[in-house]
């Protein structure tokens, strides 16, 4: 009886690239479901737009690169890249922001680094902060919540959306504002009890400011799926948002005027559960094995806490990824797990002595 | 007694051994100051004429600097020039020597100008020194201004841009605005967008001369591998 020979290593199952990544796009709807919700019709927009530019853009360029072009486009490999840089910008935001993002993240920090399997930076993030500095004004600006709408106005219908994306139509009074963290970050001199109860921001809010924790929770959500899919470890997700509450528990100081907020508010605030699930679980950027994510995951939480707290910047999940990128090599380095059937971690790699 | 032509130090400055491109020398103004034209084009031709001159000099000490001491007199002979330069800067241009600021001064410290006077002015006649820091200047200038037109029409959509820092009164209107009065991209001006557009600026040389030599490599003549053997199976007699 001859048995088939297969080298290692042994996956029970072929778990095809774009198997993950139609996952992954899955797990996005809850969130995006609460940010349509909260905030309109926008984030919707945003992330059509993306998509569509990201595919002519992949598709262009792997046509450029000689490779086939089907074969790379039917990855969705682009498409999640569209659909996270879509959800991060702000919704209403110009087409040429939207255009420009994802250009940046396609073609320069993905094709030109190799594509697929290459690209030392997560290419989301990479738009997300070409935009962010390019173009300050238009970032800055979010979408009222549903709750914090003035009187007799509601968000901007799908049709109107259009027309404020495309052709540059002021939206009505009172429908763009601060986001929680940057109002909080710009209320000095007020102890958070305070800011909590003058800020509608946060007056309207259960937990963490309005709007914010339900589009949070839906991320949260979806990342719990994908966990529970296997498609990543809990390593990445819970270091990082334990970095963060440990951090923001340790310098609350009981609510003073100089707090920079509490925990909940931090783990339920900006991109903090889509940068935890979506953006530093990317495998291609990230660290490798489990115990290098669990570090990975802490370094990006630490450094989402201190840029939160002591940076310019409200909010940091984009900065923090991609400085932490930088480190993942680094951190690969020494995290090697120990290969099967040695007993010392970094034999299989190292030469043999003289 | 000189192995080297003139078309050859020329295309070695412009082109193949282009200080700022293929040598990569010279980073630091490089990336810092080419925000627009006029930025770029002064600390251009400042480096181009400190260039000419140290090696003109380097060339005409050769053979009485002992090689032990030549390092620091190179230093000292591309530092003068500098001073120079900065001098001639106030007093003409003070406008744009302030907008420079310390990278005028550290010219001194680009080592395209060191490794010139170290590779070439050291070992070769007065003339060929003179015209290879002037092409080498040229190279170093053009990428300068290439990559400050690319930066300042992308990033805040003006060309030509002040301009009358260095050429007086007459270049005021000489702004072209391709994009409209509103256009702003600040990536392109910030730090990063200078390393984005200097890699491009790379891989074009690159793609350009990979071009070049698949043209030439189609008009070689092949020779056929292996010798010919004559047939001698069949019929023999």
């Amino acid at each position: 009886m001859a048995f088939k020979q297969v080298t290692s290593p042994h996956a029970h199952s072929a778990q095809k690239t774009s198997n993950v990544m139609q996952l992954v796009l899955l797990a996005t709807v809850p969130g995006l479901v609460a940010l349509t919700w909260q905030f309109g019709w926008g984030s919707i927009i945003n992330v059509l737009l993306a998509s569509i530019t990201a595919v002519v853009c992949e598709a262009a360029i792997v046509h450029l690169r000689g490779r086939s072009v089907a074969f790379y486009v039917s990855d969705y490999s682009a498409l999640v890249t569209a659909v996270l840089l879509g959800i991060a910008l702000p919704p209403l935001a110009p087409w040429w922001v939207i255009v420009v993002g994802t250009v940046f993240s396609i073609v320069i920090a993905k094709q030109l680094y190799g594509g697929l399997g290459y690209n030392p930076f997560n290419p989301a993030m990479v738009g997300y902060v070409v935009v962010l500095i390019s173009f300050p004004i238009q970032m800055t600006t979010w979408v009222t919540p549903l709750a914090l709408l003035p009187e007799g106005v509601s968000h901007p219908g799908l049709i109107e959306s259009l027309h404020i994306v495309f052709s540059g139509y002021t939206p009505a009074d009172g429908v763009t504002g601060a986001t929680p963290l940057d109002s909080f970050k710009h209320s000095s001199g007020l102890l958070v009890d305070q800011i909590y109860q003058r800020d509608p921001l946060f007056a309207q809010g259960i937990w963490a400011g309005a709007g914010w924790e339900w589009v949070n929770l839906g991320f949260l959500l979806g990342g719990l799926l994908l966990i529970a899919k296997r498609i990543f470890t809990w390593h990445g997700p819970v270091g990082m948002l334990g970095a963060l509450a440990l951090m923001s528990a340790l310098f609350w100081d009981s609510g003073s005027s100089t707090s920079p907020g509490s925990p909940v508010m931090h783990l339920l605030s900006g991109a903090t559960m889509l940068g935890a699930f979506f953006i530093l679980t990317d495998p291609v950027s990230s660290a490798v094995s489990n115990r290098g994510r669990l570090i990975y995951g802490i370094l990006i939480g630490l450094l989402v806490f201190i840029i939160r707290a002591w940076g310019n910047y409200p909010d940091a999940v984009a900065f923090a990824v991609l400085l932490a990128n930088f480190a993942a090599p680094f951190i690969d380095n020494y995290t090697l797990p120990r290969t099967y059937g040695h007993t010392d971690r970094r034999r299989a790699t190292e030469k043999e002595e003289g | 007694m000189s192995d080297v032509s003139i078309s050859q130090v020329t295309k070695n400055g412009l082109w193949t051994n282009n200080p700022a491109l293929v040598q990569l020398l010279g980073l630091c103004p490089l990336l810092a100051v080419t925000g627009t034209v006029v930025n770029a084009l002064g600390l251009g031709i400042a480096t181009m004429m400190v260039l000419i001159g140290s090696n003109s000099i380097v060339s005409l000490i050769r053979h009485h600097v002992s090689d032990a001491v030549r390092l620091p007199a190179f230093v000292i002979i591309i530092a003068a020039f500098v001073t120079c330069a900065e001098l001639l800067m106030k007093a003409y241009t003070y406008d744009l020597f302030q907008i420079l600021g310390i990278f005028i001064p550290l010219i001194v410290t680009n080592c395209a100008i060191l490794g010139r006077a170290e590779a070439f002015a050291s070992r070769q006649p007065l003339g060929y020194a003179a015209l290879d820091g002037f092409m080498m200047g040229l190279g170093f200038l053009l990428v300068l201004v290439l990559l400050g037109a690319i930066r300042e029409l992308f990033g805040q959509g003006t060309l030509f841009d002040s301009m009358h820092l260095l050429f007086g009164p007459v270049a005021k209107d000489w702004t072209l605005r391709p994009f409209g009065e509103n256009y702003s991209f600040l990536v392109a001006v910030l730090p990063p967008g200078a390393f984005i557009v200097t890699g491009l600026l790379i891989a074009g040389k690159n793609s350009i001369d990979a071009a070049f030599k698949r043209r030439a490599d189609r008009h070689k003549h092949r020779p056929v591998k292996g010798a010919k053997r004559i047939r001698t199976t069949g019929n023999i007699a």
